[in-house]
């Protein structure tokens, strides 16, 4: 089983050289730890820059440089900088190739809720509906199952939805796998967990297909 | 031509009871923090507010939310004020949650002559009730407008005169966009140099938008998520 930063890692392997890619709160955001050396990828923050950087070292943090997390960053040599509809023109425009972003459940014909529990949490959506419903590659980095041990892949969402048909690839603490036009088609394993565990898991219709390889992380 | 005002007193003093006000930021990254506290002191009540986020209970427009100043909140993320959960769980405020590229897009629509756009972000989710849809190349799209504000108020780092701004780092944000829908654009600058000081190349807000402009004082720029690594 992974935990969080083994999902990271695991979601690292997806960027390929040339990509610009926005990461999400959470999760996601462990991403940019684990880039292959061989590659180069430039994350977007929406609240306006590219080519975000690691966090300063301690002294050298500035107010007026953040991430989309309200965190203090720093700005890679190549780095961009431009106001909220510029940003946004870039995710909605399809200019970014990958979208990563965290989720409460997944539907399997892609659907995603991530942004409001009725009655007990309304935050607000930030950037993730314009994300998602521009976005061509999307995926969801989540634990398997919620804190009371449900199931986040589902037939159907029950929470307000933040996209439609949308989310590409769903990475878990479990499993690696694909939305297709029958279910969560069962990619990859993580190691050391059964088949029989991510079925046990998965609410919604799982896939499974010839042998299904472990996780190499 | 000279836009300068005394300070943020002056500059929001015709600023009525329920009126609809932009401002500008990112969570507390490029507030418009002077005449945030100009807002409080004058107690101008029944705002509406468009601004990304709420601020936090003791800072940017929670300062306006403790004292109950505001009565809407248009916003796309507001996650850090517990002041303004409560006010929102018990209906004292109302608020109208907006996907934040639509957010960042009506403003800019609104100050450059589009009423109206289509956009694919909200399709099939609550943001889409009662929205016009509409299909381009078999893509669903709902109808978004450009809003409506009395006044936009904005943060800069460098202004002159004529109201040419420079923004920051990433306290650039909404301000642009926003700089350019106000009936009103106030902006609070870190500096205020003479004209030609600003190179017309880097000017990010033409002065054309610009209609008040002063240069703040006591910055505080407060850090939200102050995140560092050790050096090695």
């Amino acid at each position: 089983m992974l935990d969080k930063t083994g999902i990271a890692k695991r979601i690292a392997q997806e960027l390929r050289d040339g990509w610009y890619v926005n990461l999400g709160i959470g999760i996601p955001t462990l991403v940019a730890n684990f880039i292959q050396d061989d590659i180069s990828v430039v994350f977007q923050s929406e609240n306006g820059i590219l080519g975000m950087g690691p966090f300063p070292y301690e002294g050298e943090e500035d107010a007026d440089l953040i991430n989309a997390g309200k965190q203090t960053i720093t700005a890679m040599p190549g780095a961009s900088i431009f106001d909220s509809a510029t940003s946004f023109a870039m995710i909605r425009g399809q200019h970014i190739q990958l979208t990563v972003l965290g989720a409460m459940e997944v539907a399997q014909n892609g659907d995603i809720a991530n942004w409001k529990i009725p009655g007990k949490m309304v935050k607000g959506m930030g950037g993730a509906m314009d994300l998602v419903a521009s976005a061509d590659n999307i995926i969801v980095a989540m634990m398997h199952t919620n804190k009371r041990g449900a199931s986040k892949l589902l037939k159907r969402c029950s929470l307000p939805l933040t996209g439609v048909q949308c989310v590409k690839r769903v990475v878990t603490n479990l499993a690696v796998l694909d939305i297709t036009d029958k279910g969560f088609k069962l990619i990859e394993r993580a190691p050391g967990v059964s088949i029989e565990e991510i079925q046990a898991a998965t609410e919604g219709t799982l896939i499974i297909e010839g042998d299904i390889p472990e996780m190499k992380v | 031509m000279n836009k300068v005002v005394k300070n943020a007193q002056v500059a929001i003093q015709d600023i009525l009871d329920g009126m609809t006000i932009m401002l500008g930021g990112f969570g507390l990254c490029g507030i418009p923090e002077n005449c945030i506290s100009a807002m409080v002191l004058a107690g101008i009540k029944d705002i509406t507010c468009i601004s990304n986020n709420a601020g936090v209970d003791d800072f940017g427009l929670g300062k306006l939310l403790q004292k109950k100043q505001i009565r809407k909140m248009i916003s796309s993320y507001v996650g850090e004020n517990d002041e303004f959960e409560r006010q929102m769980l018990s209906g004292e405020l109302d608020v109208d949650l907006v996907p934040q590229g639509s957010l960042a897009a009506r403003c800019y629509a609104a100050g450059a002559g589009i009423p109206a756009f289509f956009t694919p972000a909200g399709f099939g989710t609550e943001v889409a009730e009662g929205k016009e849809v509409r299909y381009f190349d078999g893509k669903p799209h709902i109808l978004e407008h450009a809003f409506k504000a009395d006044f936009a108020i904005v943060k800069a780092w460098k202004g002159d005169r004529y109201g040419n701004l420079m923004y920051k780092g990433t306290a650039r944000n909404f301000n642009p966009s926003m700089a350019m829908a106000g009936k009103i654009t106030i902006a609070e600058v870190e500096e205020i140099v003479e004209p030609g000081v600003l190179d017309p190349n880097t000017i990010h807000t033409p002065g054309i938008f610009v209609q008040r402009i002063f240069q703040g004082v006591d910055y505080e720029k407060r850090i939200e998520q102050k995140t560092t690594r050790p050096k090695v």
